[in-house]
């Protein structure tokens, strides 16, 4: 199991760092002078001059490259022009939101795609698979930033159930809490839980057939166990392997639902970063995304091996 | 096959065991979700080129005694919170959206082509070359055109720079695994036998053979593209304010979908049913170009 987790690690490095190598290319490679650009027009040459100095930006390329690496590695990633303190105080005030918005709403993906799958797999051609097989394609197209603010003309403007944006810590209460996070997530999950349906449903379809479901059967185990223990455990593989990529779309989503329900997340601080030029900020935001998903793809990867003991010796 | 997963598959079983050798062209016209789909498409491209004829002024006019007004006779989509037409903002607004979609889809698609060819012959490419898509494809792309926003400044080009370069690399590796099973065909092997040169293996043998899955890939880049400029420019770091498009038209929407949930409603709409046909198009161009694929789902 430590080996195959050592495995895993190894490739993940990639994911984090593919896109902050991007980012870091970018902010050098762009035309302008970055430091300037974050100063602003009111800013005295000797002031970019000093930023220019302190973003180490007067150097040659590889040196800066080594200059970064350390900083990504030690976790210092310098100061918030905008904050005016360093990024890495900053950022755990607003991970929190996004780590739970998406971990809700990959939750309510995986329930919603497992129990829609199996029961359009149960019924096989017949009008509620089809309503749930056209639902699925209509899911899959949804945007979800749309859909988000549908839900929120629904279930917030007609018929108040929820509040129309903000956000409440689990600290302050968690019906509190859930009140606020639940339509998020909805409208986040809305496009992976249709996909994971459609997977879920068509490898269920292959499982029944297997002929280790039939003998089960004929043993006359009762149907509950054949499916509960015997065929959901299996078709379920599939729907864990794609939560890994479900969950780094999330996190691309977020950005768009934190905006329109006004929670405190890295999505939201990553675009008023992105509007105030504040690149330390954009920087430690793309870091701290990348992270979160590498350790959720590790934590996918666990489950998986618990799912599928073969994964553990391959 | 257990059975019909996306709703072109039966089609696609009795296209093929009727006639095997019937030309792809002609199952896709008997295959009623492609034709569907491509008729939306082919409507939503006129009605987007004619939207001078069939909307005509300018949708950004504003017309303060005009606002707010609902759906009915004289503004078909009623009004937004500055009086503007919102049929005019869908209709004009979809040019912006179907042009950056379909760009991105020709630029993104070819370079993943050429690439994906290099990386299925020339291991050495490969390997750094699969890293480097590892990384992106399980990054998200909009947090990465986000941060390209912010060094490249918000507009229509940083908008097709950023999305392009993120969504080579799906199409990459879909291109890249086809390639690796052609190259072991043995008509690639009597080729090489025979001292056809490399470029030309590529041309007559290869690239003939990864037409298919680059169809089918190309119409799910186009509905992932026009999403992305969407959701790139609902948040604010898509294309710049004074340009109009779906995604551009629902960011102020927001305020007002108590008062008026139309301005909310249609232009989302019209961006769903693009992408909508998209994917039931790149469906079912699997079913037609690969009933093996379409089989087994």
């Amino acid at each position: 199991m430590l080996r195959y987790l050592g495995k895993r690690f190894l490739l993940i490095l990639p994911t984090i760092f593919v896109p902050l190598i991007m980012v870091f290319l970018l902010l050098r490679l762009s035309p302008g002078d970055p430091a300037g650009m974050m100063l602003g027009d009111q800013a005295t040459a000797d002031q970019i001059a000093a930023l220019r100095e302190q973003l180490g930006l007067d150097r040659p390329l590889h040196v800066q490259f080594l200059i970064w690496l350390k900083g990504i590695v030690t976790l210092d990633l310098g100061q918030s022009i905008f904050f005016r303190e360093p990024v890495m105080e900053i950022i755990p005030r607003y991970a929190g939101v996004t780590i739970l918005l998406t971990l809700v709403a990959l939750t309510l993906a995986v329930l919603i795609g497992v129990a829609m799958g199996v029961i359009s797999a149960l019924n096989r051609n017949n009008p509620i698979d089809r309503g749930v097989v056209t639902t699925a394609v209509l899911g899959i197209s949804v945007p979800e930033f749309w859909f988000a603010l549908l839900l929120i003309f629904l279930f917030s403007v007609t018929l108040r159930w929820f509040p129309v944006s903000g956000y409440t810590p689990p600290s302050a209460g968690l019906i509190a809490w859930g009140t606020t996070i639940f339509l998020p997530a909805l409208a986040l999950g809305v496009r992976q839980s249709a996909l994971m349906t459609r997977m879920m449903r068509s490898s269920m379809l292959d499982v029944l057939d297997e002929p280790y479901i039939t003998t089960a059967r004929a043993q006359g185990l009762p149907e509950r166990t054949v499916l509960g223990r015997y065929a959901m455990r299996t078709a379920s593989i599939p729907v864990v392997t794609v939560a890994g990529l479900s969950a780094g779309y999330m996190l691309g989503g977020v950005v768009a639902i934190e905006i329109i329900f006004s929670l405190p997340g890295l999505g939201r601080l990553l675009v008023e970063a992105v509007a105030r030029r504040d690149y330390p900020v954009v920087e430690g935001g793309v870091l701290t995304i990348a992270l979160v998903l590498a350790v959720l793809n590790l934590l996918i990867d666990v489950l998986y091996a618990i799912l599928d003991p073969r994964i553990r010796y391959k | 096959m257990t059975a019909a997963e996306t709703t072109g598959t039966e089609e696609a079983r009795e296209g093929f065991g009727a006639s095997p050798n019937r030309t792809a062209l002609e199952r896709f016209l008997r295959h009623p979700t492609a034709m569907a789909s491509t008729a939306v498409l082919v409507l939503l491209g006129l009605v987007t080129i004619l939207a001078p004829v069939i909307a005509p002024g300018d949708p950004m006019r504003v017309n303060p005694v005009a606002r707010f007004t609902a759906p009915g006779a004289e503004y078909f989509f009623g009004t937004d919170n500055l009086g503007r037409d919102v049929f005019r903002i869908v209709v004009h607004g979809g040019r912006t959206s179907l042009l950056v979609g379909l760009v991105v889809t020709v630029v993104s698609v070819s370079i993943a082509t050429v690439l994906g060819l290099v990386s299925g012959f020339f291991h050495q490419v490969d390997i750094v070359l699969m890293r480097f898509v590892d990384g992106i494809m399980a990054f998200p792309s909009i947090v990465l055109a986000t941060a390209a926003a912010a060094y490249l400044g918000a507009s229509v080009s940083t908008v097709i720079l950023a999305l392009s370069f993120v969504l080579i690399a799906p199409s990459l590796r879909v291109v890249r695994g086809q390639v690796l099973v052609v190259r072991e065909l043995q008509m690639i092997e009597a080729a090489r036998a025979t001292g056809v040169p490399t470029l030309r293996i590529f041309r007559r043998y290869v690239l003939p053979a990864v037409t298919s899955p680059i169809l089918v890939q190309a119409s799910f880049i186009f509905s992932a593209a026009v999403l992305g400029e969407a959701a790139l420019s609902f948040i604010g770091v898509g294309i710049g304010p004074t340009d109009l498009s779906w995604g551009n038209a629902l960011t102020e929407a927001r305020d007002y979908i108590g008062r008026a949930p139309w301005i909310v409603i249609f232009p989302g709409l019209a961006l769903m049913i693009t992408i909508l046909a998209l994917n039931l198009l790149g469906d079912s161009l699997r079913d037609i170009l690969d009933p093996r694929l379409a089989r087994r789902r």
